[in-house]
Protein backbone atom coordinates (compact mmCIF):
# COMPACT_ATOMS: atom_id res chain seq x y z
CA UNK A 1 0.00 0.00 0.00
CA UNK A 2 1.02 3.79 -0.29
CA UNK A 3 -0.01 6.13 1.62
CA UNK A 4 -0.20 10.28 0.87
CA UNK A 5 -0.35 12.15 3.84
CA UNK A 6 -0.86 16.10 3.61
CA UNK A 7 -0.01 18.25 6.67
CA UNK A 8 0.11 22.14 6.98
CA UNK A 9 2.23 24.60 8.84
CA UNK A 10 0.38 26.72 11.27
CA UNK A 11 1.08 28.86 13.92
CA UNK A 12 2.75 26.81 16.71
CA UNK A 13 -0.24 25.66 19.52
CA UNK A 14 1.51 27.41 22.50
CA UNK A 15 1.41 30.72 20.82
CA UNK A 16 -0.66 33.30 22.30
CA UNK A 17 -2.49 34.91 18.32
CA UNK A 18 -2.74 38.54 18.27
CA UNK A 19 -4.65 40.21 16.14
CA UNK A 20 -3.55 42.70 13.70
CA UNK A 21 -3.92 46.36 14.65
CA UNK A 22 -6.27 47.46 10.89
CA UNK A 23 -8.27 43.68 11.23
CA UNK A 24 -6.84 42.24 8.58
CA UNK A 25 -5.56 39.39 10.11
CA UNK A 26 -3.54 37.92 12.85
CA UNK A 27 0.46 38.63 13.59
CA UNK A 28 2.23 36.22 11.68
CA UNK A 29 5.59 37.49 11.57
CA UNK A 30 8.44 36.40 13.68
CA UNK A 31 6.05 33.79 15.45
CA UNK A 32 7.05 30.20 15.79
CA UNK A 33 5.60 28.40 12.98
CA UNK A 34 5.35 24.40 13.40
CA UNK A 35 3.02 21.29 12.25
CA UNK A 36 -0.41 21.12 12.58
CA UNK A 37 -0.82 18.77 15.71
CA UNK A 38 -2.88 16.27 14.52
CA UNK A 39 -1.09 16.20 11.55
CA UNK A 40 1.54 14.81 13.42
CA UNK A 41 -0.86 12.01 14.63
CA UNK A 42 -1.33 11.14 10.60
CA UNK A 43 2.17 11.09 10.15
CA UNK A 44 2.76 8.59 12.90
CA UNK A 45 0.12 6.65 11.89
CA UNK A 46 1.33 6.00 8.19
CA UNK A 47 5.07 5.19 10.05
CA UNK A 48 3.20 2.48 12.13
CA UNK A 49 1.63 0.76 9.25
CA UNK A 50 4.90 0.61 7.11
CA UNK A 51 6.46 -0.55 10.51
CA UNK A 52 4.09 -3.08 10.54
CA UNK A 53 5.06 -4.20 6.83
CA UNK A 54 1.20 -3.14 5.60
CA UNK A 55 2.74 0.02 3.46
CA UNK A 56 5.29 0.28 1.13
CA UNK A 57 5.70 4.05 0.55
CA UNK A 58 4.79 6.63 2.27
CA UNK A 59 4.65 10.57 0.63
CA UNK A 60 4.12 13.71 2.55
CA UNK A 61 2.60 16.77 0.92
CA UNK A 62 2.64 20.27 1.91
CA UNK A 63 0.56 23.44 0.54
CA UNK A 64 2.23 26.48 1.24
CA UNK A 65 4.66 29.42 0.63
CA UNK A 66 8.24 28.10 0.51
CA UNK A 67 8.74 27.72 4.16
CA UNK A 68 5.72 25.29 4.00
CA UNK A 69 8.02 22.76 3.28
CA UNK A 70 9.59 22.45 7.28
CA UNK A 71 6.42 20.44 7.33
CA UNK A 72 7.68 17.72 5.19
CA UNK A 73 10.90 18.25 6.10
CA UNK A 74 9.78 17.28 9.53
CA UNK A 75 7.68 14.16 8.13
CA UNK A 76 11.13 12.77 6.37
CA UNK A 77 11.89 12.74 9.59
CA UNK A 78 9.54 10.47 11.32
CA UNK A 79 9.64 8.44 8.49
CA UNK A 80 7.93 9.86 5.14
CA UNK A 81 10.05 8.46 2.07
CA UNK A 82 9.70 11.36 -0.11
CA UNK A 83 7.76 15.03 -0.01
CA UNK A 84 5.94 16.95 -2.59
CA UNK A 85 5.31 20.38 -1.54
CA UNK A 86 3.21 22.65 -3.62
CA UNK A 87 3.97 26.33 -3.79
CA UNK A 88 1.16 28.62 -3.45
CA UNK A 89 1.55 32.74 -2.37
CA UNK A 90 -1.57 33.16 -0.56
CA UNK A 91 -3.95 31.85 1.54
CA UNK A 92 -6.09 29.20 -0.47
CA UNK A 93 -8.95 27.62 1.42
CA UNK A 94 -9.91 24.05 1.94
CA UNK A 95 -11.87 23.42 -1.16
CA UNK A 96 -8.92 24.72 -3.01
CA UNK A 97 -6.62 22.94 -1.11
CA UNK A 98 -8.85 19.69 -1.97
CA UNK A 99 -8.70 20.37 -5.23
CA UNK A 100 -5.11 20.41 -4.97
CA UNK A 101 -4.66 17.10 -3.44
CA UNK A 102 -7.42 16.13 -5.89
CA UNK A 103 -4.57 16.15 -8.39
CA UNK A 104 -2.19 14.90 -6.80
CA UNK A 105 -3.58 11.70 -5.76
CA UNK A 106 -4.75 11.20 -9.41
CA UNK A 107 -0.81 11.33 -9.96
CA UNK A 108 0.69 9.21 -7.14
CA UNK A 109 -2.56 6.61 -7.14
CA UNK A 110 -2.25 6.57 -3.41
CA UNK A 111 -4.32 3.82 -1.47
CA UNK A 112 -4.74 5.65 1.46
CA UNK A 113 -4.46 9.70 2.10
CA UNK A 114 -4.26 10.50 6.20
CA UNK A 115 -4.82 14.33 7.21
CA UNK A 116 -5.11 16.11 10.60
CA UNK A 117 -9.13 16.17 10.81
CA UNK A 118 -8.80 20.44 11.15
CA UNK A 119 -5.99 22.87 11.16
CA UNK A 120 -5.98 25.09 14.23
CA UNK A 121 -5.60 28.42 12.43
CA UNK A 122 -8.68 28.37 10.42
CA UNK A 123 -10.60 25.78 12.55
CA UNK A 124 -12.22 24.66 9.32
CA UNK A 125 -12.31 20.86 9.58
CA UNK A 126 -13.39 20.41 5.98
CA UNK A 127 -10.36 19.27 3.54
CA UNK A 128 -10.11 15.50 3.85
CA UNK A 129 -14.19 15.06 3.81
CA UNK A 130 -14.25 17.42 0.43
CA UNK A 131 -11.05 15.28 -0.86
CA UNK A 132 -13.42 12.50 -0.37
CA UNK A 133 -16.26 13.90 -2.15
CA UNK A 134 -14.21 15.18 -5.00
CA UNK A 135 -12.62 11.81 -5.48
CA UNK A 136 -15.71 9.66 -4.71
CA UNK A 137 -13.63 7.99 -2.13
CA UNK A 138 -15.22 6.76 1.34
CA UNK A 139 -14.05 9.15 4.19
CA UNK A 140 -13.04 7.92 7.94
CA UNK A 141 -12.77 10.99 9.94
CA UNK A 142 -11.69 11.63 13.62
CA UNK A 143 -10.27 8.48 13.76
CA UNK A 144 -9.10 7.80 17.07
CA UNK A 145 -7.64 3.87 15.76
CA UNK A 146 -7.21 2.32 12.73
CA UNK A 147 -7.12 -1.16 11.80
CA UNK A 148 -5.52 -2.59 8.24
CA UNK A 149 -7.51 -5.39 6.96
CA UNK A 150 -7.45 -6.54 3.53
CA UNK A 151 -8.59 -3.92 0.98
CA UNK A 152 -10.36 -2.13 3.89
CA UNK A 153 -9.88 -0.12 7.16
CA UNK A 154 -11.75 -0.53 9.97
CA UNK A 155 -11.65 2.86 11.67
CA UNK A 156 -13.10 3.83 14.99
CA UNK A 157 -14.05 7.28 14.99
CA UNK A 158 -14.76 9.71 18.12
CA UNK A 159 -17.95 11.26 17.58
CA UNK A 160 -19.99 13.60 20.30
CA UNK A 161 -22.18 10.70 21.70
CA UNK A 162 -18.94 8.36 22.32
CA UNK A 163 -17.47 6.44 19.55
CA UNK A 164 -18.41 4.64 16.16
CA UNK A 165 -16.83 1.88 14.12
CA UNK A 166 -17.24 2.15 10.59
CA UNK A 167 -15.48 -0.23 7.83
CA UNK A 168 -14.19 1.44 4.89
CA UNK A 169 -12.67 -0.11 1.78
CA UNK A 170 -9.57 1.39 0.14
CA UNK A 171 -8.69 3.50 -1.46
CA UNK A 172 -10.32 6.05 1.70
CA UNK A 173 -9.28 9.27 3.38
CA UNK A 174 -9.25 9.36 7.05
CA UNK A 175 -8.87 12.50 9.10
CA UNK A 176 -6.93 11.91 12.50
CA UNK A 177 -7.54 12.60 15.81
CA UNK A 178 -5.50 13.33 18.40
CA UNK A 179 -5.81 10.42 20.17
CA UNK A 180 -5.29 8.16 17.40
CA UNK A 181 -1.44 7.60 18.67
CA UNK A 182 1.28 9.34 20.75
CA UNK A 183 3.50 11.02 17.74
CA UNK A 184 7.12 10.11 18.21
CA UNK A 185 10.16 13.15 17.91
CA UNK A 186 12.54 12.48 15.20
CA UNK A 187 16.53 11.09 16.33
CA UNK A 188 19.53 13.17 15.01
CA UNK A 189 20.24 10.65 12.44
CA UNK A 190 16.79 10.59 10.81
CA UNK A 191 17.05 14.79 10.86
CA UNK A 192 20.32 14.72 9.05
CA UNK A 193 19.04 11.08 6.80
CA UNK A 194 15.99 13.40 6.23
CA UNK A 195 17.93 16.15 4.11
CA UNK A 196 18.80 13.55 1.73
CA UNK A 197 15.44 12.86 1.20
CA UNK A 198 13.41 14.37 -2.39
CA UNK A 199 11.20 16.83 -1.99
CA UNK A 200 9.47 17.60 -4.99
CA UNK A 201 8.22 20.85 -5.97
CA UNK A 202 5.29 21.88 -7.64
CA UNK A 203 3.69 25.33 -8.66
CA UNK A 204 0.27 25.48 -7.43
CA UNK A 205 -0.52 27.28 -11.10
CA UNK A 206 0.66 24.68 -13.55
CA UNK A 207 -1.93 22.13 -11.62
CA UNK A 208 -4.86 23.93 -13.62
CA UNK A 209 -7.13 24.08 -10.63
CA UNK A 210 -9.26 27.34 -9.82
CA UNK A 211 -7.98 28.13 -6.18
CA UNK A 212 -8.93 31.86 -6.24
CA UNK A 213 -10.73 32.43 -2.73
CA UNK A 214 -14.58 32.46 -2.56
CA UNK A 215 -15.12 33.64 0.62
CA UNK A 216 -14.11 37.39 1.65
CA UNK A 217 -12.59 38.25 5.02
CA UNK A 218 -13.94 41.42 6.04
CA UNK A 219 -12.24 41.77 8.91
CA UNK A 220 -10.88 40.27 12.17
CA UNK A 221 -11.18 41.41 15.23
CA UNK A 222 -10.44 40.48 19.20
CA UNK A 223 -13.24 38.68 20.99
CA UNK A 224 -15.05 40.79 23.56
CA UNK A 225 -12.43 40.27 26.93
CA UNK A 226 -13.93 39.19 30.07
CA UNK A 227 -14.28 41.23 32.78
CA UNK A 228 -11.51 40.64 35.88
CA UNK A 229 -12.54 38.07 38.27
CA UNK A 230 -11.15 38.14 41.55
CA UNK A 231 -9.59 35.24 43.98
CA UNK A 232 -11.85 34.19 46.84
CA UNK A 233 -10.04 32.67 50.02
CA UNK A 234 -11.83 30.10 50.89
CA UNK A 235 -14.43 27.31 49.52
CA UNK A 236 -17.02 29.02 51.92
CA UNK A 237 -17.23 32.19 50.62
CA UNK A 238 -17.07 30.90 46.97
CA UNK A 239 -20.09 29.10 48.15
CA UNK A 240 -21.59 32.35 49.22
CA UNK A 241 -20.41 34.16 46.00
CA UNK A 242 -22.03 31.56 43.69
CA UNK A 243 -25.17 31.56 45.82
CA UNK A 244 -25.96 35.58 46.04
CA UNK A 245 -23.84 37.56 44.13
CA UNK A 246 -23.80 35.28 40.50
CA UNK A 247 -27.08 33.32 41.76
CA UNK A 248 -25.80 30.15 39.38
CA UNK A 249 -26.60 28.00 42.23
CA UNK B 1 -34.09 31.96 -1.30
CA UNK B 2 -34.87 29.08 1.15
CA UNK B 3 -32.76 27.33 3.46
CA UNK B 4 -32.34 23.60 3.95
CA UNK B 5 -31.22 22.59 7.41
CA UNK B 6 -29.94 18.47 7.93
CA UNK B 7 -31.44 17.27 10.98
CA UNK B 8 -29.62 15.26 13.46
CA UNK B 9 -31.68 12.80 15.16
CA UNK B 10 -31.42 9.10 16.40
CA UNK B 11 -34.70 8.22 14.39
CA UNK B 12 -36.62 8.55 17.44
CA UNK B 13 -36.33 12.13 19.13
CA UNK B 14 -34.74 15.19 17.51
CA UNK B 15 -30.76 15.99 18.67
CA UNK B 16 -31.01 18.93 20.45
CA UNK B 17 -28.63 21.03 18.73
CA UNK B 18 -31.28 20.86 15.90
CA UNK B 19 -33.25 23.49 17.38
CA UNK B 20 -30.23 25.70 18.06
CA UNK B 21 -29.59 25.34 14.20
CA UNK B 22 -33.02 25.86 13.27
CA UNK B 23 -32.65 29.50 15.28
CA UNK B 24 -29.84 30.36 13.03
CA UNK B 25 -31.09 29.21 9.57
CA UNK B 26 -34.09 31.31 10.48
CA UNK B 27 -32.07 34.24 10.67
CA UNK B 28 -30.72 33.89 7.37
CA UNK B 29 -34.02 33.12 5.85
CA UNK B 30 -37.23 32.62 6.87
CA UNK B 31 -38.07 30.01 4.64
CA UNK B 32 -36.67 27.24 6.09
CA UNK B 33 -37.11 23.74 5.40
CA UNK B 34 -35.73 20.46 7.07
CA UNK B 35 -34.33 17.47 5.53
CA UNK B 36 -35.22 14.19 7.64
CA UNK B 37 -32.86 11.17 6.78
CA UNK B 38 -33.73 8.28 8.46
CA UNK B 39 -34.96 5.14 9.46
CA UNK B 40 -38.42 4.93 10.62
CA UNK B 41 -38.28 8.50 11.83
CA UNK B 42 -41.46 9.63 11.68
CA UNK B 43 -41.56 10.72 15.10
CA UNK B 44 -38.42 13.06 14.18
CA UNK B 45 -40.79 14.25 11.10
CA UNK B 46 -43.44 15.37 12.88
CA UNK B 47 -41.55 16.89 15.75
CA UNK B 48 -39.74 19.10 13.31
CA UNK B 49 -42.71 20.11 11.73
CA UNK B 50 -44.76 21.28 14.90
CA UNK B 51 -41.15 24.04 15.25
CA UNK B 52 -42.68 27.46 14.48
CA UNK B 53 -40.18 28.33 12.29
CA UNK B 54 -40.08 25.35 10.12
CA UNK B 55 -42.07 25.81 6.84
CA UNK B 56 -41.77 22.36 5.51
CA UNK B 57 -40.59 19.03 6.56
CA UNK B 58 -39.22 16.91 3.83
CA UNK B 59 -38.72 13.18 4.80
CA UNK B 60 -36.79 10.40 3.47
CA UNK B 61 -37.19 6.94 5.21
CA UNK B 62 -34.98 3.88 3.91
CA UNK B 63 -32.93 1.08 5.89
CA UNK B 64 -29.69 3.14 4.56
CA UNK B 65 -30.19 6.59 6.89
CA UNK B 66 -30.81 4.55 9.96
CA UNK B 67 -26.74 5.68 11.06
CA UNK B 68 -24.72 9.00 9.93
CA UNK B 69 -22.93 7.16 6.98
CA UNK B 70 -21.97 10.79 5.34
CA UNK B 71 -21.77 9.00 1.54
CA UNK B 72 -25.57 8.14 1.95
CA UNK B 73 -26.40 11.58 3.46
CA UNK B 74 -24.54 13.44 0.36
CA UNK B 75 -26.07 11.50 -2.55
CA UNK B 76 -29.94 12.18 -1.40
CA UNK B 77 -29.12 15.64 -0.21
CA UNK B 78 -27.62 16.72 -3.60
CA UNK B 79 -30.93 15.66 -4.98
CA UNK B 80 -32.55 18.16 -2.95
CA UNK B 81 -29.74 21.28 -3.09
CA UNK B 82 -31.16 22.80 -6.15
CA UNK B 83 -33.94 24.75 -4.73
CA UNK B 84 -32.49 26.11 -1.96
CA UNK B 85 -29.78 29.18 -1.89
CA UNK B 86 -28.18 27.62 1.95
CA UNK B 87 -27.43 24.15 2.91
CA UNK B 88 -26.74 24.20 6.87
CA UNK B 89 -26.35 22.15 9.92
CA UNK B 90 -24.86 22.45 13.38
CA UNK B 91 -21.18 22.76 13.69
CA UNK B 92 -20.90 19.49 15.78
CA UNK B 93 -19.05 15.93 14.64
CA UNK B 94 -22.30 15.31 12.93
CA UNK B 95 -22.19 18.05 10.61
CA UNK B 96 -18.86 18.55 10.79
CA UNK B 97 -18.74 14.76 9.19
CA UNK B 98 -21.03 15.80 6.55
CA UNK B 99 -20.66 19.73 5.04
CA UNK B 100 -17.93 19.48 3.48
CA UNK B 101 -18.57 16.26 1.19
CA UNK B 102 -21.76 18.56 0.04
CA UNK B 103 -20.06 21.73 -0.35
CA UNK B 104 -17.14 20.19 -2.47
CA UNK B 105 -19.73 18.34 -4.68
CA UNK B 106 -21.16 21.57 -4.83
CA UNK B 107 -18.05 23.59 -5.69
CA UNK B 108 -18.93 26.04 -2.54
CA UNK B 109 -16.58 27.10 -0.25
CA UNK B 110 -17.94 26.20 2.71
CA UNK B 111 -18.39 28.64 6.29
CA UNK B 112 -17.63 26.40 9.28
CA UNK B 113 -19.40 26.85 12.80
CA UNK B 114 -20.76 30.13 12.51
CA UNK B 115 -21.26 32.53 15.82
CA UNK B 116 -23.63 35.63 14.55
CA UNK B 117 -25.74 35.80 11.36
CA UNK B 118 -25.02 39.19 9.98
CA UNK B 119 -26.86 38.96 6.64
CA UNK B 120 -27.76 36.17 4.40
CA UNK B 121 -24.10 36.09 3.16
CA UNK B 122 -21.83 37.62 5.90
CA UNK B 123 -21.41 35.69 8.52
CA UNK B 124 -19.28 36.04 12.02
CA UNK B 125 -17.12 32.27 12.88
CA UNK B 126 -14.33 32.26 15.44
CA UNK B 127 -10.63 31.27 14.37
CA UNK B 128 -7.32 30.11 16.26
CA UNK B 129 -9.34 28.44 18.23
CA UNK B 130 -11.27 31.64 19.51
CA UNK B 131 -8.31 34.02 19.63
CA UNK B 132 -9.87 36.41 17.06
CA UNK B 133 -13.14 36.74 15.65
CA UNK B 134 -13.55 36.71 11.72
CA UNK B 135 -15.68 38.40 9.32
CA UNK B 136 -16.74 36.92 6.24
CA UNK B 137 -18.98 36.91 3.24
CA UNK B 138 -19.37 33.92 0.96
CA UNK B 139 -19.52 35.04 -2.38
CA UNK B 140 -20.62 31.29 -3.57
CA UNK B 141 -23.81 30.92 -5.22
CA UNK B 142 -24.90 28.31 -3.11
CA UNK B 143 -23.67 28.47 0.70
CA UNK B 144 -22.85 26.07 3.04
CA UNK B 145 -23.04 26.76 6.55
CA UNK B 146 -22.68 25.16 9.90
CA UNK B 147 -23.69 26.69 12.62
CA UNK B 148 -21.79 26.76 16.56
CA UNK B 149 -25.00 25.44 18.62
CA UNK B 150 -23.96 27.04 21.56
CA UNK B 151 -24.03 30.77 20.40
CA UNK B 152 -27.91 30.62 19.33
CA UNK B 153 -30.99 29.93 21.63
CA UNK B 154 -32.86 26.40 20.94
CA UNK B 155 -36.15 27.38 19.07
CA UNK B 156 -39.59 27.01 20.48
CA UNK B 157 -40.82 23.50 19.34
CA UNK B 158 -44.27 23.82 19.48
CA UNK B 159 -47.06 25.98 18.31
CA UNK B 160 -45.99 25.05 14.04
CA UNK B 161 -47.50 22.64 11.74
CA UNK B 162 -45.69 22.62 8.73
CA UNK B 163 -46.40 20.10 6.20
CA UNK B 164 -44.08 16.97 5.61
CA UNK B 165 -43.87 15.77 2.60
CA UNK B 166 -42.30 12.63 1.90
CA UNK B 167 -39.41 12.23 -0.72
CA UNK B 168 -37.58 8.86 -2.39
CA UNK B 169 -33.61 7.47 -1.33
CA UNK B 170 -30.75 8.43 -3.18
CA UNK B 171 -28.03 5.62 -4.19
CA UNK B 172 -26.17 4.35 -0.89
CA UNK B 173 -22.18 3.68 -0.83
CA UNK B 174 -20.97 0.26 -1.09
CA UNK B 175 -17.82 1.48 0.53
CA UNK B 176 -18.63 2.40 4.00
CA UNK B 177 -20.11 0.50 6.28
CA UNK B 178 -20.91 1.05 9.84
CA UNK B 179 -20.37 -1.32 12.15
CA UNK B 180 -20.87 -0.17 15.80
CA UNK B 181 -21.64 2.99 18.18
CA UNK B 182 -20.73 2.43 21.50
CA UNK B 183 -22.82 5.25 23.42
CA UNK B 184 -22.04 6.74 26.62
CA UNK B 185 -25.01 6.49 28.65
CA UNK B 186 -25.50 8.56 31.43
CA UNK B 187 -28.40 10.08 33.40
CA UNK B 188 -26.74 13.04 33.75
CA UNK B 189 -27.60 16.32 31.29
CA UNK B 190 -25.87 16.43 28.29
CA UNK B 191 -22.67 18.33 28.18
CA UNK B 192 -23.54 20.56 25.49
CA UNK B 193 -26.75 22.04 26.64
CA UNK B 194 -26.06 21.71 30.39
CA UNK B 195 -26.60 24.40 32.73
CA UNK B 196 -23.81 23.69 34.75
CA UNK B 197 -20.54 22.32 33.65
CA UNK B 198 -17.53 20.77 36.38
CA UNK B 199 -14.49 19.99 35.07
CA UNK B 200 -11.61 17.77 36.04
CA UNK B 201 -8.08 18.15 34.24
CA UNK B 202 -4.49 16.82 34.45
CA UNK B 203 -4.61 17.46 38.12
CA UNK B 204 -7.31 14.89 39.08
CA UNK B 205 -4.50 12.29 38.68
CA UNK B 206 -6.68 9.40 38.19
CA UNK B 207 -9.69 8.40 37.10
CA UNK B 208 -10.54 6.88 40.09
CA UNK B 209 -10.92 10.47 41.47
CA UNK B 210 -13.12 11.94 38.82
CA UNK B 211 -15.79 10.27 41.61
CA UNK B 212 -15.21 13.85 43.37
CA UNK B 213 -16.18 15.55 40.47
CA UNK B 214 -19.15 13.26 39.64
CA UNK B 215 -20.38 13.70 43.27
CA UNK B 216 -20.86 17.63 43.11
CA UNK B 217 -22.61 17.08 39.44
CA UNK B 218 -24.62 15.02 40.50
CA UNK B 219 -25.58 17.43 43.54
CA UNK B 220 -25.70 20.54 41.35
CA UNK B 221 -27.52 18.50 38.25
CA UNK B 222 -23.92 19.61 36.71
CA UNK B 223 -22.45 17.77 33.22
CA UNK B 224 -18.63 16.15 33.72
CA UNK B 225 -16.17 17.92 31.02
CA UNK B 226 -12.73 17.01 30.94
CA UNK B 227 -9.67 19.19 29.75
CA UNK B 228 -7.88 17.03 26.67
CA UNK B 229 -5.23 16.15 29.28
CA UNK B 230 -7.53 14.37 31.14
CA UNK B 231 -8.82 12.94 28.15
CA UNK B 232 -5.32 11.72 26.77
CA UNK B 233 -4.37 10.40 30.21
CA UNK B 234 -7.00 8.10 30.33
CA UNK B 235 -8.78 9.17 33.49
CA UNK B 236 -12.12 9.81 31.40
CA UNK B 237 -13.51 9.21 27.91
CA UNK B 238 -13.62 11.38 25.04
CA UNK B 239 -16.80 12.59 25.04
CA UNK B 240 -16.51 14.47 27.85
CA UNK B 241 -13.43 16.86 26.49
CA UNK B 242 -14.31 20.40 26.35
CA UNK B 243 -11.62 22.82 24.06
CA UNK B 244 -10.69 23.18 20.04
CA UNK B 245 -10.76 19.85 19.18
CA UNK B 246 -13.63 18.55 21.88
CA UNK B 247 -16.69 19.90 22.69
CA UNK B 248 -17.59 23.65 23.35
CA UNK B 249 -19.58 24.55 26.36
CA UNK B 250 -21.54 27.57 27.22
CA UNK B 251 -22.84 26.71 30.70
CA UNK B 252 -24.28 29.75 32.93
CA UNK B 253 -21.56 27.98 35.00
CA UNK B 254 -18.42 26.15 34.42
CA UNK B 255 -16.60 24.71 37.29
CA UNK B 256 -12.52 23.99 36.12
CA UNK B 257 -10.82 22.03 38.90
CA UNK B 258 -7.45 20.90 38.42
CA UNK B 259 -7.39 22.44 34.59
CA UNK B 260 -4.52 24.40 34.28
CA UNK B 261 -6.30 26.47 31.05
CA UNK B 262 -4.03 25.72 27.89
CA UNK B 263 -5.49 27.63 25.04
CA UNK B 264 -7.06 24.54 23.21
CA UNK B 265 -9.34 24.21 26.78
CA UNK B 266 -10.12 27.94 26.96
CA UNK B 267 -11.74 27.72 23.52
CA UNK B 268 -14.30 25.44 24.75
CA UNK B 269 -15.59 27.02 27.84
CA UNK B 270 -14.53 30.69 27.97
CA UNK B 271 -17.66 31.89 26.94
CA UNK B 272 -19.33 30.87 29.92
CA UNK B 273 -21.63 32.80 31.91
CA UNK B 274 -19.71 32.24 35.22
CA UNK B 275 -16.45 30.77 35.09
CA UNK B 276 -14.92 29.02 38.72
CA UNK B 277 -11.42 27.60 38.87
CA UNK B 278 -9.80 25.69 41.65
CA UNK B 279 -6.49 24.97 41.16
CA UNK B 280 -3.28 24.91 43.31
CA UNK B 281 -1.25 26.89 40.93
CA UNK B 282 -2.04 30.85 41.49
CA UNK B 283 -0.05 31.10 38.24
CA UNK B 284 -1.90 28.92 36.13
CA UNK B 285 -3.75 30.63 32.83
CA UNK B 286 -6.94 29.39 33.72
CA UNK B 287 -7.37 32.35 36.49
CA UNK B 288 -7.30 34.69 33.46
CA UNK B 289 -10.84 34.28 32.83
CA UNK B 290 -12.04 32.63 36.05
CA UNK B 291 -14.84 35.37 37.81
CA UNK B 292 -13.95 33.39 41.21
CA UNK B 293 -10.31 31.77 41.91
CA UNK B 294 -9.75 29.41 44.42
CA UNK B 295 -6.33 29.02 44.95
CA UNK B 296 -6.22 25.51 46.57
CA UNK B 297 -5.53 22.06 46.43
CA UNK B 298 -8.93 20.41 44.72
CA UNK B 299 -8.65 17.19 47.26
CA UNK B 300 -9.31 19.26 50.09
CA UNK B 301 -11.54 21.68 48.41
CA UNK B 302 -13.90 19.49 46.74
CA UNK B 303 -15.33 17.83 49.82
CA UNK B 304 -15.62 21.19 51.48
CA UNK B 305 -17.20 22.36 48.36
CA UNK B 306 -19.99 19.09 48.58
CA UNK B 307 -20.67 19.64 52.15
CA UNK B 308 -20.65 23.59 51.56
CA UNK B 309 -23.50 22.55 48.82
CA UNK B 310 -25.32 20.37 50.94
CA UNK B 311 -25.89 23.10 53.70
CA UNK B 312 -27.66 24.96 51.24
CA UNK B 313 -31.28 24.32 51.63
CA UNK B 314 -32.06 25.07 47.52
CA UNK B 315 -30.26 24.54 44.74
CA UNK B 316 -31.28 25.33 41.47
CA UNK B 317 -32.25 22.46 38.95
Amino acid sequence: MKILVAVKRVIDYNVQIRVKEDGSGVVTDNVKMSTNPPDDNAIEEAVKIKEAGKAKEIVAITIGEEKAQETVRKALAVGADRGIHVKVDNVIEPLAVSKILKKIVEKENPDLVFMGKQAIDDDCNQTGQMLAALLNWPQATFASKIEVKDNALEVTREIDEGLETIEVNVPAIVTCDLRLNEPRYASLPNIMKAKKKPIEQINASDLGVDIIPRIEQIKVEEPPKRKAGIKVASVEELVQKLKNEAKVI
Amino acid sequence: MSVLLIAEHNNKEVRPFTYNAITAASQINEDLHVLVLGHQADDVAKSLSEVPNVKKVIHINNEIYENYIAENYTSAIIKHAENYSHIVSSANTFGKNLMPRIAALLDTSQVSDIIKVISEDTFLRPIYAGNAFATVKSNDKKKCVTIRPTSFDPADKSGGSAEITKSDPAEASSSTKFLKKEEVKSDRPELGTARIVISGGRGMQNGENFKLISDIADKLNAAIGASRAAVDAGYITNDHQVGQTGKVVVPDLYIAVGISGAIQHLAGMKESKVIVAINKDGEAPIFSVADYGLEADLFEALPQFLSELNKLNTIQK
